[in-house]
């Protein structure tokens, strides 16, 4: 369990990192918290000739409140934004959310915007963003984007970074005034990633649930609350998931959850809302 | 020693381990200095459950930089022979694959470089070609006729099939007025010590021999195994262990294939090599406890008296039967009928080997096995007979002055009283409070259970036990097997200070602080002037076949060798201070450092003074007496006597007694459990340290609750492996493990002499099924597989679901 060997790289700003994304290409990784990479390159599940660490640069390490979001930069660490002052009224869910994920520890290192990066199926920073309309900004050598979530994450560990590009930001929207939100997930154990994770917003006759854990990445369901019966339409979307077995659950008590507790947690958000 | 003075033994004293352990100053075995000579060791596995190796390529690897040899089966063939396996049959492993893989995670190549980087690089680049063969997980598919054979040379995976009568239980069954009959399925599983296998090997050209550091723990009935497979006499293969280790539970008797492995390694090389297992490695193909199918039935009278029981047990060991397998399913054997009075016992023993890692020691050792099937069958009884389940407990336990009892199958259960411990555990309002959560939970539409779990738990075993797998004639033949031999050495300088060194391989018991508190008693003096050294080094301290430490043996012996050794030398020094006291020598007693005359204290003289006559004055010493003072016990007590002809067998030495309770509350969305409340009580005979024995149980609670609701080593159908990481094999964390309530009492076992019984296995036994009774009374159903994972219970609890809305996907 020891990775192949690489070189590390440490660039004083964005500029030079993006440099040398450009001059490595395809052979170089992006590295912050370490927290998913590092096990991947010791189980050689992930291999990168050059590892370039934006972990300690000062310009992507702040949380600030742009135009209508919560914009955290890309070394801005997991336990950073759940203690950044004032996180459960400018946006609850995350305030609800980053608990769940990992521990303690790992929280400390690892990253908002790695997580991101990572695309984990189950990973619950991935499912907020999406949940909320969030977006990821992305810069390149030759100029900046930026991507609502969904288009971010294409798949299963899979995202749209271009080669020569790296994140620099996540944007999650600040709370809606009078919007009411909740998350819960379903996991094995505390801290492991969630079997089922489920992000519920309320707002203006609309409610809106995330969940994570089921489909290859992030899957929505939008339903007004004049439409009736909603628990047809959690059953369709449970469905049209089209989760699988794996050895923690079956496809079916995943649907069973996101039936069950979906409707639980949309309640939660309703009853926080105004 | 005076009966007015407090004595160490039996007081709860801080582990003087812990200061430097808590201070991050343990010295662990990588932690220790090597030769700068030394090369690293990384393995090549095997992808296949079952295959043939059709060739192995190594040029590439070969020619990368810092590699130094590629090992592979035939180079391992060469020089060394097959471990020896405890039945006859020809299940024959080296530590590495030769010509055939059989499970996922074989050894199949080593790769011996500069460091350990290098040689995992170089391990990437080997070629293997295998012809893949069909291979068999599922045991009882494993033992029917046509299924793929593991070992073509021994004709079936069945390998032993033995049956024991003890009673008439025929009789009993069919005079009974109900049987019961249920199948249960025992997991594969192990428990995760935080620190994995390490072996550095060198290999002695100048006399040939080898000379290993490993936290390896025991038995050393498993050293002439290696010496024998490296074809070394025992003297010539040196073995040590380090200070401190990173626990083990029983796991890491399984390093000794890659103590072998390495030491081949080393003297192809010429270099010495280590090896430091990963994670992966470890979960993978380390070790797990023997997965058992149990069928188990029950002779019961009307009023609910057990009076016979049928088992049929189908162990599976995997791939091989490393020794000293198959332990779990005959440890258990003479006390097979737990705390009841059952005298009546038909057993069929059945091992089967399979395409999956080799079974080991596991803590719990065959307890959690056989007692996941007997206390659910107690359970379903009073269930069928509408009886409350701890009325039947009670109905069926051993009597209390009935000690020591002779089980029906051969074990000689030292002392107890079961009923009061019982009682003890349900007063004082637990159970009234059990029973008031269960009502109100239930009353709120809740799915809430109380379970119960009553059972026996061994101490120091008999080395004759796994004997009773032979047939007696086979025994007759191949010469008796009996006893359990600790030894301990206590030594006392010229300047008067002691020192001990025992035959345990502590694995954080606390062992050093207890060895303390035996030596002091015996000598007048205080723990802290005890110097304990529990490294142990096979060259040059005293061991015999069943040192180590595994199956709770260190209460029961190697404490009471301790004991032994340092009345052997209290009595020396007593006769030699009988001279200057001028009383006689049983008229002397050790107090605070002096050696007195009996009440009278101030006839006195300092024990570094008597100590130093033995090395400073010889000729002053009494009549015929030894110069020096250092005196080895060994201690083997009478009661482990071999199998008798007819198969009755005493497995352990003491028996403790654990009785568990719980509730818990089942989610019915999630079909999580939570466990509300647990009380468990232990009777372990007199308590040595009784803080160190709280650690004991709580340790086996939280391994416990792991059984019962995590932990389990996956496979698919094909034989792959699908718990390769801690995100897939699931350990509990502290946010998992409720504190229990644990209460003591204490039957002082007749058969050793501090009365204390070995406990450090109790919850792992007991706490798996009594949290799967409260499960079944909680759900309404038997649970007759482990652990309670939610997807498990899910599908007890499951109902259908509404339909995939036509339209949606698909």
């Amino acid at each position: 369990m020891k990775p192949s060997n690489f070189d590390y790289c440490r660039p004083d700003s964005v500029d030079e990192a993006l440099s040398l994304l450009s001059e490595y290409g395809d052979d170089a990784r992006i590295i912050a918290g370490g927290q998913s990479l590092m096990a991947m390159l010791n189980l050689r599940l992930a291999a990168a000739d050059v590892l370039i660490d934006i972990g300690r640069l000062q310009e992507l390490s702040e949380c600030r409140q742009v135009g209508g979001y919560l914009e955290v930069g890309a070394a801005v660490t997991q336990a950073k934004l759940l203690n950044y002052p004032g996180l459960a009224e400018i946006q609850p869910l995350l305030a609800k959310a980053l608990p769940n994920v990992g521990h303690f520890q790992t929280r400390n290192r690892g990253t908002v915007c790695g997580s991101i990066a990572h695309a984990d199926p189950s990973s619950e920073i991935p499912l907020c963003l999406a949940a909320l309309e969030g977006e990821v900004v992305l810069r390149s050598a030759s100029g900046t984007r930026t991507l609502s979530a969904a288009d971010f994450q294409t798949g299963m560990l899979a995202t749209a970074i271009a080669p020569g590009e790296m994140i620099t930001a996540a944007r999650f929207p600040v709370a809606e005034q009078g919007a009411g939100y909740a998350f819960a997930e379903v996991a094995r154990r505390r801290g492991d990633f969630a079997i089922v994770g489920l992000a519920a917003i309320a707002r203006n006759g609309t409610l809106r649930l995330g969940a994570g854990g089921v489909a290859g990445k992030p899957a929505i369901l939008e339903w007004q609350i004049e439409a009736g019966q909603l628990d047809d339409a959690l059953n369709g979307f449970a469905w049209e998931m089209e989760g699988e077995d794996d050895i923690h659950a079956t496809a079916k008590y995943r649907r069973q959850i996101v039936r069950q507790l979906g409707r639980k947690v949309l309640e939660e958000a309703k009853s926080c809302s105004s | 020693m005076t009966d007015t003075k407090t004595l160490n033994v039996g007081q709860p004293l801080e582990r003087t381990e812990d200061l430097r352990l808590l201070r991050g100053r343990g010295r662990y075995a990588d932690d220790l200095p090597v030769s700068p000579r030394t090369l690293n060791a990384a393995i090549l596995r095997s992808p296949h459950a079952h295959a043939e190796i059709e060739t192995i390529d190594i040029t590439e690897a070969m020619s990368m930089p810092g590699v130094a040899a590629v090992i592979t089966g035939e180079d391992v063939a060469q020089h060394s022979d097959p471990f020896l396996v405890a039945l006859r049959q020809p299940l024959h492993q080296w530590p590495l694959a030769v010509g055939r893989v059989r499970y996922v995670g074989e050894p199949v190549a080593v790769v011996i470089a500069d460091d350990r980087y290098l040689a995992e690089d170089a391990v990437d680049a080997l070629q293997v070609s295998y012809k893949p063969l069909p291979s068999v997980i599922d045991p009882e598919e494993a033992a029917s006729d046509g299924a793929p054979l593991v070992h073509e040379e021994a004709g079936t995976n069945l390998v032993s099939v033995r049956d024991f009568t003890y009673g008439d239980p025929d009789a009993a069954f069919a005079e009974a007025d109900h049987t019961f009959k249920l199948t249960t399925q025992f997991p594969r599983h192990s428990y995760m010590p935080m620190e994995n296998f390490v072996v550095v090997a060198e290999y002695k050209i100048e006399d040939e021999s080898y000379d290993v550091l490993s936290n390896f723990q025991g038995p050393y009935s498993t050293h002439p195994v290696m010496s024998r497979a490296l074809r070394v006499p025992g003297s010539r293969l040196r073995l040590r262990t380090p200070r401190d280790s990173g626990g083990s539970f029983g796991i890491k008797l399984a390093v000794f294939p890659y103590i072998v492995l390495m030491s081949v390694a080393s003297k192809i090389t010429g270099r010495p090599v280590r090896w430091v297992e990963d994670r992966y490695e470890h979960l993978t193909a380390a070790n797990s406890c023997p997965n058992r199918v149990t069928t188990l039935e029950a002779a019961v009278t009307k009023d609910g008296v057990i009076t016979a029981l049928r088992f049929d047990q189908l162990e599976d060991y995997g791939a091989f039967l490393r020794a000293p397998m198959p332990g779990p399913l005959y440890r258990m054997q003479g006390a097979i009928t737990g705390a009841y009075a059952i005298d009546n016992v038909a057993i069929t023993n059945k091992i089967v080997v399979s395409n999956k890692m080799p079974a080991g020691l596991v803590r719990g050792f065959g307890g959690p096995q056989l007692y996941f099937a007997l206390e659910r069958m107690t359970n379903h009884i009073a269930g069928e007979l509408g009886m409350d389940h701890l009325d039947l407990i009670r109905k069926n336990l051993i009597p209390a002055g009935s000690f020591p009892y002779k089980a029906a199958a051969g074990s000689l259960l030292d002392s107890g009283d079961y009923q009061k411990a019982i009682e003890i555990t349900t007063g004082e309002g637990r159970l009234e409070d059990l029973i008031k959560r269960r009502d109100a939970a239930r009353a709120q539409g809740k799915l809430y259970g109380i379970g119960y779990a009553a059972i026996v738990e061994p101490g120091m075993s008999n080395m004759g036990y796994l004997s009773t797998l032979l047939t007696a004639e086979a025994r007759e033949k191949s010469g008796p097997k009996n006893g359990a031999i600790s030894m301990a050495t206590v030594n006392v300088e010229p300047m008067g200070t002691v020192s001990i060194t025992a035959d345990c391989m502590p694995q954080g018991q606390g062992h050093e602080t207890i060895l303390a508190q035996i030596v002091s008693d015996q000598l007048g003096l205080a723990p802290e002037d005890i110097t304990v050294n529990v490294e142990h080094d096979t060259q040059k301290d005293q061991w015999s076949i069943a040192a180590g430490t595994y199956s709770c043996r260190f209460t029961p012996g190697t404490a009471v060798a301790a004991q032994m050794a340092a009345a052997q030398v209290r009595d020396k020094l007593a006769k030699i201070a009988a001279k200057n006291l001028n009383t006689p020598a049983e008229n002397i007693e050790f107090t605070d450092g002096k050696i007195h005359a009996a009440g009278n204290p101030d006839n006195a003289i300092s024990f570094g003074r008597v100590a130093g006559t033995a090395h400073w004055a010889p000729a002053e010493l009494p009549d015929g007496m030894e110069a020096g003072i250092r005196e080895t016990a060994s201690w083997t007590p009478p009661e482990l006597e071999a199998p008798s002809p007819g198969d009755h067998i005493n497995t352990s030495l003491t028996y403790g007694f654990v009785f568990d309770m719980c509730g818990v509350e089942v989610d019915p969305v999630t079909a999580m459990v939570r466990i509300d409340r647990y009380v468990t009580m232990h009777d372990a005979g007199k308590l040595l340290n009784p803080l160190i024995a709280e650690g004991q149980v709580l340790g086996s609670f939280a391994q416990g609750i792991g059984t019962a609701l995590h932990e389990e080593f996956l496979y698919d159908d094909d034989g792959n492996f699908l718990t390769g990481t801690f995100a897939d094999y699931l350990i509990p964390t502290v946010a998992e493990v409720p504190r229990p309530e644990i209460l003591h009492m204490a039957s002082p076992s007749p058969f050793t002499p501090l009365g204390a019984k070995g406990m450090a296995e109790g919850c792992c036994m007991s706490t798996p099924v009594c949290i799967a009774n409260a499960v079944s009374d909680a759900l309404g159903v038997n649970v007759a597989q482990l652990p309670m994972s939610p997807k498990r219970l899910h599908a007890l609890i499951d109902e259908d679901e509404p339909p995939r809305p036509s339209g949606a996907g698909q």
